[in-house]
């Protein structure tokens, strides 16, 4: 992690012992050097040779090198390039997380590539073992480098700044200026300067040593905690989140119980009795769309009317749920994720019963147009049940061959075709059917009674043959469909991040530096001041000779008399 | 949400962005003409300048105009030595001096600035046009990111001595703005309800700057590795290396904020503040890559060719992220609206 600012410079100085002391802090994680190599030594754990304190030795020695070679930088890296190789096939493949259908169309193409894909949990990358285990080590390995990195920042912090090089000539940064103050004198007023420039400034014997920027370092481990905070903070949302998906027609309400929703998938320490006990009723949907030129059809606005109640009994308030703007109730969030039709049809049986009345929601096959599919099943029709098949057009047109279709998303002229079927619907045997589709195979079983129909305006009904009653398209309404998601962890997230902005930004700005001066008796009561920099920090060295100028510049005006070159 | 689109002022864009791609070409030359002929001159003068540039703090406290040469020649000091005399030559060329490839240079800089100019010009007609912020499509996105590029190469020539990059980054700003122009684009319009947010101005605002410093550092990159060792018109390799990793050091946080901003919006419109969503899959893996970059170049045995390699696979990633994604993968950020 942190040795990003791994100190180049200083050891190709060789006179500071600044450098030296403070080498071991910032040379990289400890042990870094004898990473790649095995314990020698120890030799193998639990080798025939060795006595019982030999294995016993070997075994530390082992796990001394393991942990060695997972906190070296090395591994880092090399974690850091499979984390991210792993993630790749997360974004090629299909994922349940993210697209269930896909993956099960996937299935349906390619069964046997699909069940190994699946084995390998290449349909789940991103809750698979391997992938955790990635991570896991990464962040394993990163802890190990925060821990004794913290300890060492935090021993610098309470170090006064290391005594002064004797030759300041060969640090990188030089200069030296006759000065008309006495050393001491040149010194203090250096001191008091580097002091207001917050510096931290320890004095000696005719030395001044003044160093700066230890925020960066605050910033390398501030960024690098919080990384480890956001990943406390994800796990602690799949722990104890939840989140689910309703659709709701028009007129309908939802209430945040479990039965309520359509598909709900708990945390693992999330209980049923836990959810907020809100409730809302859908209003009103509407969405509006762009209704001519090149880009017609495309919608505009997305909006639904809510009535919500935060907890029982409470006193209803109006809420209009948008998509960027999520409702929000004691930190659950409701989102609106899509839309589509739900018709409204009155089914009156053989025998005069109205066997059905209300809407049926309806997918759309093209989100261009809307042209939509959905089905009835009327299971107490008498004498038989009946099986409609529906396709909904919201914006009507006849071709020419006969067929219709759908040239606009809006409901500007709606109609239904109906294909009906008469017979057993399969309700009792107790496998779970789609509520949108039928199963073909159940089809080809019933017996159809009606294959082709014109569309049905609203209000128009449309007589089943063999006396099996009437259809009558009522009305058109809409459903909104919505995403329920509860998710302790998101202000921690939040924060983590920005943490990490914030420490990311400190760490790659920043640099240390030092500068020391030491001052000579000169002729005639004046001194000979020198002054030496050292950044550091690698890649800083640019934007540090000019600050070292700026300071050299500042002393000999604050210690008065000209700039004479010292190389 | 405004429906109305200015015809007008979205012509008057696409007029200015066909502009804006020749003067981008022209400048190109002009850059080329100056690389490749702004050279034999500098030889004589190099022994002189070196002495001048590795003075460090002296040089820069009294010798203004010399100052951002002499930190350059050293700014990577453990390569200095080997790379002194090239270093020193570029810090020569520099310096003032007449001939037609200079001028050529200068006129390419002119050129840039006027291209940049009619960039901008574009970009703002095309929001004023539709009346929001103009980065709702791929089309606008890539326009804007290739403004980005040539932004960050011009500010970095006010300060620094990089304009031997100019050829090279008006040559990706030619590119992804033709390909833009003949592949990605379409009519000004308005967007889908999901863009409808002021998230946009923050979270794509961020990804398009710190893509447009990224570019410059590919660009670097690249001429790396096609530079080699051996002596050439272009800066020495610890130079590209230097420019490389400062512009990456300034486009990793804004990076990192565009994808933690991207979080945030994801939580507001999709319910999630991380999905896994492709683009979010890429715009990570990109992340890990620059991460991999910047610690590959603090540790020993990764320094140099290898760490400019992770970088330019680091800059793959984020161009597959910008492009690739939206044309091959889809998800949640595919009505960025690519024409078929």
């Amino acid at each position: 992690m942190t040795r990003t600012d791994d100190d180049t410079r200083a050891d190709t100085v060789d006179t500071a012992p600044a450098a030296q002391a403070g080498e071991s802090g910032e040379s990289g994680k400890p042990g870094e050097s004898g990473a790649s190599g095995k314990p020698g030594a120890s030799g193998k754990p639990g080798g025939s040779g060795g006595g019982p304190a030999a294995v016993r030795l070997g075994a530390i020695g082992w796990a001394r090198w393991f942990w060695r070679t997972l906190t070296s930088m090395r591994t880092a890296l090399i974690l850091l390039f499979l984390f991210a190789l792993a993630a790749v096939p997360g974004s090629l493949l299909p994922q349940r997380g993210v697209e269930p259908a896909d993956v099960a169309q996937y299935f349906r193409d390619n069964p046997t590539y699909a069940e190994w894909l699946d084995r390998l949990w290449l349909f789940d990358v991103f809750r698979a073992p391997w992938f955790a285990a990635i991570y896991l080590l990464l962040f394993v390995s990163l802890i190990g480098c925060i821990v004794p990195r913290t300890g060492v920042y935090l021993r610098e912090l309470r170090r006064r700044p290391p005594a002064a090089p004797r030759n300041l000539g060969r640090l990188p940064q030089h200069a030296s200026y006759d000065s008309e103050a006495g050393p001491e004198q040149a010194l203090a007023r250096s001191a008091e300067w580097l002091r207001a420039r917050r510096f931290r400034v320890a004095t000696g014997d005719g030395w001044v040593s003044a160093e700066k920027g230890y925020l960066r370092e605050t910033g390398n481990l501030l960024f690098h905690v919080a990384l480890v905070g956001l990943l406390v903070a994800v796990g602690v949302g799949s722990l104890y989140g939840y989140r689910g998906n309703v659709l709701l027609i028009e007129g309908t309400g939802f209430a945040n119980t479990v039965a309520a929703y359509d598909r709900y998938i708990p945390g693992s320490q999330v209980s049923a009795e836990s959810l907020e006990p809100f409730s809302f009723q859908l209003d009103d949907f509407q969405a509006s769309y762009i209704a001519a030129g090149e880009r017609r059809g495309q919608v505009l606005d997305y909006s639904a009317k809510l009535r919500v109640s935060d907890s029982p009994g409470a006193p209803e308030r109006d809420y209009e749920l948008k998509v960027n703007e999520p409702l929000d109730v004691n930190g659950t969030m409701t989102y609106l994720i899509g839309h589509g039709y739900a018709p409204t049809f009155k089914v009156v049986d053989g025998k005069g019963n109205v066997a059905y009345d209300g809407p049926v929601a309806c997918l759309a096959e093209n989100i261009q147009t809307y042209a939509s599919e959905c089905t009835i099943k009327v299971s107490n029709a008498q004498p038989e049940q009946l099986g409609l098949s529906i396709r909904f057009l919201p914006s009507t047109v006849p071709l020419q061959d006969g067929s219709y279709v759908s040239v606009f998303p809006g409901a500007l002229n709606p109609t239904a075709q109906i294909r009906a079927f008469a017979g057993d619907l399969g309700l009792a045997d107790g496998i779970p059917q789609s509520v949108y589709l039928f199963d073909q195979e159940r089809l080809k079983k019933m017996k159809p009674l009606v294959m082709k129909a014109a569309p049905l305006e609203v209000g128009q009904s449309m007589e089943l043959p063999g006396g099996h009653g009437t259809v009558t398209f009522t009305g058109v309404k809409e459903w909104a469909s919505l995403q329920i998601a509860y998710d302790p962890g998101r202000l921690a997230a939040l924060v983590a991040a920005v943490g990490a902005v914030l420490g990311i930004v400190l760490s790659l700005t920043l640099r240390r530096r030092r500068i020391w001066v030491r001052a000579e008796q000169g002729e005639g009561g004046g001194s000979v001041v020198q002054v030496g920099g050292l950044t550091r920090t690698e890649g800083g060295a640019g934007g540090f000779a000019e600050e070292f100028a700026d300071i050299v510049k500042a002393l000999s005006g604050a210690t008065a008399s000209g700039v004479k070159d010292a190389r | 949400m405004p429906v109305e689109v200015d015809t007008g002022l979205a012509t008057l864009s696409d007029q200015l962005i066909l502009v804006t791609v020749l003067l981008y070409v022209i400048a190109m030359i002009g850059y080329a003409l100056q690389l490749g002929f702004g050279r034999a001159a500098a030889r004589a003068s190099a022994a002189p300048v070196r002495e001048l540039a590795t003075v460090g703090g002296r040089s820069a406290a009294a010798d203004a105009p010399e100052t951002p040469d002499a930190q350059d020649t050293h700014r990577d000091g453990q390569e200095d030595a080997q790379d002194g005399a090239e270093a020193a030559a570029k810090a020569g060329n520099a310096a003032p001096r007449p001939g037609f490839a200079e001028r050529a240079g200068t006129i390419a800089v002119v050129l840039t600035w006027l291209g940049w100019a009619t960039n901008l010009g574009s970009i703002m007609t095309r929001g004023l046009a539709v009346d929001r912020w103009p980065w709702g499509n791929m089309y606008e996105f890539v326009v804007a990111i290739a403004f980005a590029a040539v932004t960050v190469f011009l500010l970095m020539q006010l300060r620094y001595p990089v304009r031997f990059l100019g050829a090279f980054v008006a040559l990706a700003a030619t590119l992804s703005l033709g390909f833009a122009v003949r592949y990605l684009h379409v009519q000004a319009g308005p967007v889908v309800p999901a863009l409808n947010s002021y998230w946009v101005a923050i979270h794509v605002s961020a990804a398009i700057a710190a893509s447009g410093l990224f570019i410059v550092g590919g660009v670097s990159g690249i001429l790396y590795l096609v530079r080699g060792e051996k002596p050439s018109r272009l800066p020495s390799r610890a130079e590209l290396e230097a420019i490389a990793h400062r512009v990456v050091v300034l486009a990793f946080p804004i990076w990192t904020f565009a994808v933690i901003a991207g979080a945030l919006w994801a939580d507001k419109a999709w319910g999630r503040y991380w999905g896994w969503d492709p683009k979010e899959v890429w715009a990570f893996i990109t992340w890990i890559a620059y991460a991999a970059y910047l610690h590959a170049r603090a540790t020993a045995g990764w320094r140099g060719r290898a760490a400019v390699i992770v970088q330019l696979i680091a800059f793959g990633c984020l161009l597959f992220n910008l492009i690739g994604v939206n044309m091959f993968l889809g998800g949640l950020h595919s009505y960025a609206d690519v024409p078929n």
